[in-house]
């Protein structure tokens, strides 16, 4: 069950989007040029509404101690905010409270599942974490070329650990996961673990196909919902993955907090990766036991204001509407594609199909690096990104050794998108490469 | 467009990105360095010859592979130019002063340390901006890298640790 990414209605009106706008004081200022900035970055960080710096702020000015320690009224107040907050964003991906676990970003979430297994696989956490979890040389686990490196390379060091094997599912000419490699899901693959929307090529993967395959062989699913939570409608239960993981600054949230989702039975038998204070039960001189999940994931003190902010970061996302959300940014994908498309010497690397594609169009300039092009743009005020976005095997598979990208968000606009394809336009004459 | 793009694009860099001197592999050599400049992918090869005549050790001759932005290019171009033909010891002085002219957020060095730099002194505006920094220094990294190997004797190709 793919969310639906089609144009429509419900996307929002002139006036709801200046009071979006409104909402986020920092699209308020001027670049060094002294132009207004263009804030086309989004995909490697949001911009954070006012209510979000205002929730931080609150907590550390009414409401600041250490949470699940102390009987004192702070430390009370402090731990109900956090699990507040906790059930606020469980509900928002459609998943119960106990089922989402702290994390500093999306990177710890999956390296905690790969280290998890890890231990589980050298006899930690008992039988039946081994047999959930545990890996034996020939065994699979399966990523795809789209990957962002923090879901392949936390799975190339569990294999290597292991002895497991690691195998990917391939990408068509234009990035989307090729249906004809699908097959590499197999009797041998213990993990599956894709993106929902690459931060590259902006294509929504077909999750439930995948999800299909993954349970036919006996398989787990992880998926990286970094990109899809922020921008689509996304219920983790109804998409049936028995992990996913989700950044809390890519969501109008703060730096520093992101969640991993993990089904119920699962967490319960799953090992701890981090150990230390606040994740115990009992510990003696001779060893200790550990607190259920999902507090055995959270060893030390935890990133309490950050999950606030992230609390009210859905409340205001919850507010406009994940439909309201998807119908605007697509109508800017619909735009970015066009507008990239037509300035001559431009490739969009991904699907120029805006079906099941989100607002991330990564492209190329010919005759000028991607550095240069970033560069060009900042000066007229435009912020995007250029490199590899830290997904060098998609840009392999593409053909390109780093490419420039323009990603949209919630407040973006139309206009902004216009400027940015003007400026793109002037690129190739600035570094003379345009004359055919 | 407006002149801070002039400033930092200087024509000389420009020349120098679309002329490359020094571009290709050089064969033979006594050390080659592979850098990567991790936060845009660019990466070079350079490779080092040695004349060993009275005043010691000087630099024969410079070939290099690479990808990468128009900064990283045509400072490797540049660093070819400068280089070739210079002792060990000058060649060091030339890379500190490179170096500290990249460190200085724009600002000119003293007029005889600025002249020594030739062509490079077009890279001043390039200091100004952070994140290019690294993409001027890529080649004169690997440069200093290579020398290292060449007069210790060590098997070429040194790989240095990517920045983070």
């Amino acid at each position: 069950m793919s969310a639906p990414v089609t144009a429509g209605s419900g996307a929002l009106s002139a006036a709801e989007l200046a009071a979006v706008r409104a909402d986020f004081p920092i699209l308020g200022r001027t670049t060094r040029s002294g132009r207004p900035l263009v804030y086309l970055d989004s995909a490697a960080t949001s911009q954070k509404p006012q209510c979000v710096i205002d929730a931080e702020q609150d907590f550390y000015e009414k409401r600041n101690a250490a949470v699940h320690r102390g009987a004192h009224q702070l430390a009370e107040e402090a731990t109900e905010a956090y699990e507040q907050a906790r059930a606020a964003v469980a509900a928002f991906v459609g998943v119960a409270p106990d089922e989402l676990v702290w994390t500093k970003n999306a990177t710890e979430g999956i390296n905690l599942v790969a280290y998890a297994m890890s231990n589980a696989t050298l006899g930690r956490g008992g039988a039946r974490a081994q047999e959930l979890f545990g890996l034996r040389p020939g065994d699979e686990i399966v990523v795809t070329e789209a990957e962002h490196h923090a879901n392949l390379v936390p799975w190339q060091e569990l294999c290597a650990r292991t002895g497991a094997s690691l195998r990917w599912i391939g990408l068509t000419e234009d990035g989307r996961l090729d249906p004809a490699t699908f097959d590499v899901v197999g009797e041998r693959t213990r993990l599956l673990a894709f993106t929902h929307a690459s931060n590259v090529t902006g294509a929504v993967s077909p999750v439930a196909e995948l999800v299909a395959r993954a349970r036919a062989v006996g398989a787990l699913v992880l998926l990286d919902a970094c990109q899809s939570v922020p921008h689509l409608p996304v219920d983790l239960r109804a998409l049936g993955v028995d992990f996913a993981v989700f950044s809390g600054h890519k969501m109008l949230g703060p730096t520093g907090v992101g969640a991993l989702y993990g089904r119920r039975e699962l967490l319960a038998e799953m090992p701890p990766f981090l150990t230390g204070g606040s994740m115990v039960q009992v510990v003696t001189m001779d060893g200790t036991t550990y607190a259920d999940a999902p507090q055995r994931f959270e060893a030390g003190t935890q990133m309490v204001s950050q999950t606030v902010g992230l609390h009210a970061a859905v409340d205001y996302l919850g507010e406009l509407g994940m439909d309201a959300v998807a119908a605007h940014e697509h109508s800017l994908t619909e735009r970015l594609i066009a507008g990239i498309s037509s300035v001559p010497g431009v490739r969009v690397l991904g699907p120029t199909d805006t079906r099941d594609r989100l607002a991330v169009v990564a492209f190329s300039v010919d005759g000028v690096h991607p550095h240069d092009v970033g560069q060009v743009l900042d000066d007229a005020g435009v912020a995007i990104r250029v490199g590899h976005h830290c997904a060098q095997p998609v840009h392999q598979r593409l053909g390109v050794h780093a490419s420039a990208r323009a990603s949209a968000g919630i407040y973006t606009t139309e206009e902004e998108i216009d400027v940015f394809v003007e400026q793109l336009g002037t690129v190739r004459r600035f570094f003379g490469v345009d004359h055919g | 467009m407006a002149d801070a793009m002039e400033q930092l694009y200087q024509e000389v860099i420009l020349d120098h990105y679309r002329a490359r001197h020094g571009a290709g592999e050089l064969d033979p050599y006594d050390a080659e360095s592979f850098q990567v400049n991790p936060t845009c992918g660019d990466q070079v090869t350079l490779r080092v010859r040695l004349a060993h005549g009275d005043g010691g050790p000087s630099v024969e001759a410079v070939g290099w592979v690479g990808q990468g932005c128009s900064i990283s290019q045509a400072s490797l171009s540049v660093l070819n130019d400068l280089v070739v033909g210079r002792t060990i010891n000058e060649v060091d002085t030339l890379n500190e002063t490179f170096r500290e002219l990249m460190h200085g957020r724009g600002a000119e060095l003293p007029e005889e340390k600025q002249d020594s730099l030739g062509d490079a002194s077009a890279f001043t505006g390039v200091a100004k901006y952070p994140a290019r920094i690294k993409c001027a220094l890529l080649g004169w990294m690997a440069l200093r890298d290579a020398l290292a190997h060449a007069l210790t004797s060590e098997p070429a190709s040194g790989t240095q640790e990517e920045e983070r």
